[in-house]
């Protein structure tokens, strides 16, 4: 078998102490966003400030790695001019690359730094390579980041049809939904990740403690989940509740569950993807090094040529962070569809 | 006419769920003796969904135009397949009606079409294509874009902004008119798994095309038993129906030219009735919300995306 390209890991930095901890456990680049709303993870206590970006960028670039900057929310109607100053902000502060969803930053960008390299962000949901293609055409992206939808051969497909590159997710919080066209969050919060760049805001989330001891999670009044004195409770993200469909109380949506794609790492990079991005901006420090580093293992040994196997090891690792501690292939495997 | 007694075009938006061929043939025999100036038409949740084909809806539209009506074809929202691209160009690529482009990948047709053919008609960005700004409304425009359905969960002073009634964006095909989604259970989000087929534990390959059972969607409810979302296949709506039928002078004030009304399986012509009354023809709002109170509708009637606040709630106006 040749050897393909070896892939790029991009792994996610919430914080200075994320991004070290990324690159010291392999990551190739690692991807963080500003603090305000004009990316996808805006928490408070998340993200960085100008002095953060640049001594990251040092630390990255001394060692030979790369900073994406995350501006994937939607420019809002009232004033676009936070999106196209962190375009500006980005430039100056050396950058590789941004990764944008909004066709009005993506144009902003192109106009006023024609030489700032594209990733075309999930948020903008081109899941064709006639979508893929238009944005390349038309904004001159070089990569495009896949939404957790396509199957392995749809993926393949995909890469065979365009000339971007080709990133997809390899682990972490699964959206169930194509990302970029959620408006549930809104719906029951008012704030969505293209407006606000938050899916169920914790400033909507309440605990109450039932009688039962166990204790119902609302968002934004609404019952998404009731757990029971002695089960382990979760995050209440509404497509990850229990509810009632024809008499029956389920994981309607989605269970809480992760993403991971370990088993099918080899026939993706065989397709051609080029990079494979871990979720979790939002997560701790430590998930970002251990993760990372399963990663690096991973992706170092379905390249070396040597029969490729999910190590134990791996696994186990990823499971302890995964949501709900288990996870799944999504959408690359046929019948979780 | 001044700016606020323009009437405001009704358009029937396109079908969201799976009616067996005589109910979709009754319901748009009423669509064509009714007040709506527009029809959209077209599969845009499922390509599983085979009752109607291309050419069954390209018949289809022929006879509307024939009734009078203004027919746009629309394209699907969630594109994964080569089948469906070949779907997506018969409908992008073909001249004899105006095009509503689902996601990106129509936008890219629409605008390789326009550019051969310079002068064809003005194409309508569809609501589950991310324009949030004037910005990118501009973008879009430039595409060949002469109508724009905002996003859902945009609220209408956003509306008005991006696109006031005074200043316009104006593209290469023309002026671009709003189209606000005024009336139906609320599109909200889009998967590659299907829900219909999973509540029923069969896969999607084998779908056994349950959800032509559920003419208006699967109710999903709270655990204490509250209407909360609708499961429609690969789509999920809410359970509630947006409407705003009382907020005429705030739709033209917004710049919104045109209404969407999104159907359902009952009282949907008397539903367009009330809206043309209630917003051309000076029908007292609270004797518009009485009447379509005693019709028999899903679900109870919210206006949160309108003003700023969550989609399931309820603004005073």
């Amino acid at each position: 078998m040749t050897n393909p390209t070896k892939p790029t890991l991009v792994c996610p930095a919430g914080s200075l102490r994320a991004l070290t901890l990324a690159i010291d456990a392999g990551a190739d680049a690692v991807y963080l966003g500003l603090k305000d709303a004009t990316n996808a993870r805006n928490f408070a206590g998340l993200n960085f400030d100008d002095a953060q970006v640049r001594e990251g960028m040092r630390y990255a670039h001394a060692r030979g790695r790369q900073v994406l900057m995350a501006l994937n929310t939607y420019a809002d109607a009232r004033d676009t001019g936070p999106w196209q100053r962190a375009v500006d902000r980005a430039a100056e502060l050396g950058a590789d690359a941004l990764i944008v969803g909004d066709s009005a930053v993506l144009a902003y960008a192109r106009r006023r730094h024609p030489q700032m390299r594209l990733h075309l962000s999930v948020q903008a949901s081109a899941t064709t390579y006639e979508a893929i293609e238009f944005y390349r055409e038309r904004y001159g992206i070089s990569r495009a980041v896949l939404p957790r939808v396509l199957t392995m051969q749809q993926v393949a497909h995909v890469i065979r049809n365009t000339s971007a590159e080709i990133e997809v997710f390899g682990f972490g919080s699964l959206c169930v939904m194509v990302e970029g066209r959620c408006a549930l969050s809104s719906y029951v919060t008012g704030q969505s990740p293209n407006t606000a760049g938050v899916c169920s805001p914790p400033s909507a989330v309440r605990w109450e403690e039932k009688g039962d001891g166990g204790v119902d999670a609302r968002l934004g009044g609404v019952l998404i989940d009731h757990y029971g004195a002695d089960e382990p409770r979760g995050y209440p993200t509404l497509c990850k509740g229990r509810f009632d469909v024809e008499g029956e109380r389920d994981y309607a949506l989605e269970e809480p569950t992760s993403l991971n794609t370990l088993a099918m790492l080899p026939q993706l990079i065989e397709a051609g993807v080029k990079a494979f991005k871990i979720e979790g901006r939002q997560r701790s420090p430590s998930y970002v090094a251990e993760v990372t580093r399963v990663w690096r293992a991973a992706i170092d040994a379905a390249t070396s040529g040597a029969r490729y196997s999910v190590q134990p090891g791996w696994s186990a690792q990823l499971t302890r962070w995964a949501e709900g501690q288990q996870h799944t292939l999504g959408a690359y495997d046929r019948p979780w569809r | 006419m001044t700016q606020d007694d323009r009437a405001l075009e009704l358009t029937v938006g396109p079908l969201q769920y799976w009616w067996a061929r005589p109910q979709m043939m009754a319901f748009y025999a009423e669509v064509a003796d009714s007040a709506a100036r527009r029809v959209v038409l077209g599969e845009v949740v499922c390509s599983r969904r085979n009752e109607y084909k291309v050419d069954d809806w390209l018949a289809l539209a022929r006879d509307l135009k024939a009734a009078g009506k203004e027919v746009v074809l629309a394209t699907q929202a969630l594109v994964m397949s080569e089948a469906e691209l070949r779907t997506l160009r018969r409908i992008a690529e073909q001249d004899e009606f105006a095009v509503e482009a689902g996601d990106a990948s129509a936008l890219r047709v629409l605008w390789q079409a326009g550019q051969l053919r310079p002068g064809r008609a003005g194409f309508t960005i569809g609501p589950h294509i991310n324009v949030y700004s004037r910005e990118a409304l501009q973008e879009h425009a430039a595409l060949g874009a002469t109508r724009w359905v905002p996003p859902l969960e945009l609220a209408l002073d956003a509306t008005a902004r991006i696109n006031p009634p005074d200043d316009p964006v104006v593209g290469p095909a023309g002026v671009v008119r709003s189209e606000v989604f005024a009336f139906g259970r609320m599109p909200l989000a889009f998967s590659a798994r299907c829900f219909t087929a999973r509540h029923h534990r069969l896969n999607k390959d084998e779908c056994e095309f349950r959800c032509q059972d559920d003419a208006d969607g699967l109710l999903l409810k709270t655990s204490e038993g509250d209407a909360f979302l609708v499961l429609n296949g690969i789509q999920t709506q809410s359970a509630a129906l947006h409407c705003l039928i009382g907020e005429a002078q705030a739709l033209r004030a917004a710049g919104a030219s045109a209404v969407r009304l999104s159907p359902c399986s009952r009282g949907f012509a008397r539903v367009i009735e009330l809206f043309d009354a209630a917003l051309n023809r000076g029908l007292a709002v609270d004797e518009a919300r009485a009447e379509l109170a005693v019709l028999d509708l899903p679900r109870e009637l919210v206006n949160g995306f309108a003003h700023r606040q969550p989609g399931m709630q309820v603004a005073a106006v």
